[in-house]
């Protein structure tokens, strides 16, 4: 019985997935580009990098690289607080 | 832990300092090719992973020191945060250094170009400041794994001669 409803549930879920990526836009096709396209336009003149994609996470975005560094250090000084009786 | 053979050994002490020295070229060339501080940062923790299981937990630890990593990593929050206040005259993260002609203030020609290394204002620094905090992470949760792993080990073994 539990296996029963585990494919049904397996199956319809499954078709969803299916419908979904069979409805889905052509690739490179976004529905709003108008931020992507002022990045490519603009990116190289007002930071200086190359490197589009850094220009976003440490200049445009900077406050979600922030927040990556802050649960980087949040993780470890919990990794550091699980084992300090060890180490001693 | 204990250090592996002698072949595994000598092909660590070849190589680890040619990964750190690719991670770190990684690091600071995150504004001109792909890759940047996490990434480069991982690189270089893996040498150190290659280190503690080549020569073991109680050999390491001559070498690596988990208090100076603690250092490095808070040094690199302070100064990813640092770096950010320093724009405050105009915003929170705003990038005062690019285009101003002086450190790391070269101006890029928009386009196709052959890529200084002076450019991009903030965000070398910021580049650096996150590879140190993560290398210098990944390096401590490295080491104290390798300690708890040690310390269950001898523990089971108490167990099982009780």
């Amino acid at each position: 019985m539990k296996k029963i409803i585990f494919v049904i549930a397996f199956i319809v879920f499954f078709s969803f997935l299916v419908v979904s990526a069979v409805n889905m836009r052509p690739f490179g096709n976004p529905t709003f580009s108008e931020m992507d396209d002022y990045f490519i336009k603009n990116a190289q003149s007002e930071t200086g990098a190359n490197n589009v994609v850094t220009s976003i996470v440490f200049d445009y975005r900077g406050f979600d690289t922030l927040g990556e560094a802050t649960v980087l250090f949040t993780t470890i000084v919990g990794i550091v607080a699980l084992f300090r009786r060890i180490t001693k | 832990m204990r250090e592996m053979s002698k072949i595994i050994r000598n092909v660590t002490n070849l190589v680890y300092g040619f990964i750190i020295i690719f991670g770190f070229y990684i690091i600071v060339h995150g504004h001109l090719t792909p890759g940047g501080g996490f990434q480069g940062g991982a690189v270089v923790a893996s040498a150190f992973a290659a280190m503690l299981i080549s020569y073991g937990q109680l050999n390491t630890k001559k070498f690596l020191n988990i208090n100076i990593f603690s250092l490095l990593e808070s040094c690199g929050l302070t100064m990813f945060i640092g770096v950010a206040f320093l724009g405050l005259g105009t915003t929170f993260f705003y990038n005062f250094l690019a285009n101003s002609g002086s450190w790391f203030g070269n101006i890029v020609i928009p386009g196709i170009n052959a890529g200084d290394m002076n450019t991009a204002g903030v965000l070398p620094l910021m580049n650096i400041a996150v590879g140190l905090e993560v290398f210098s992470g990944l390096g401590i949760i490295v080491l104290l794994m390798a300690d708890g792993a040690e310390y269950t080990k001898k523990k089971e073994k108490a167990e099982n001669d009780r």
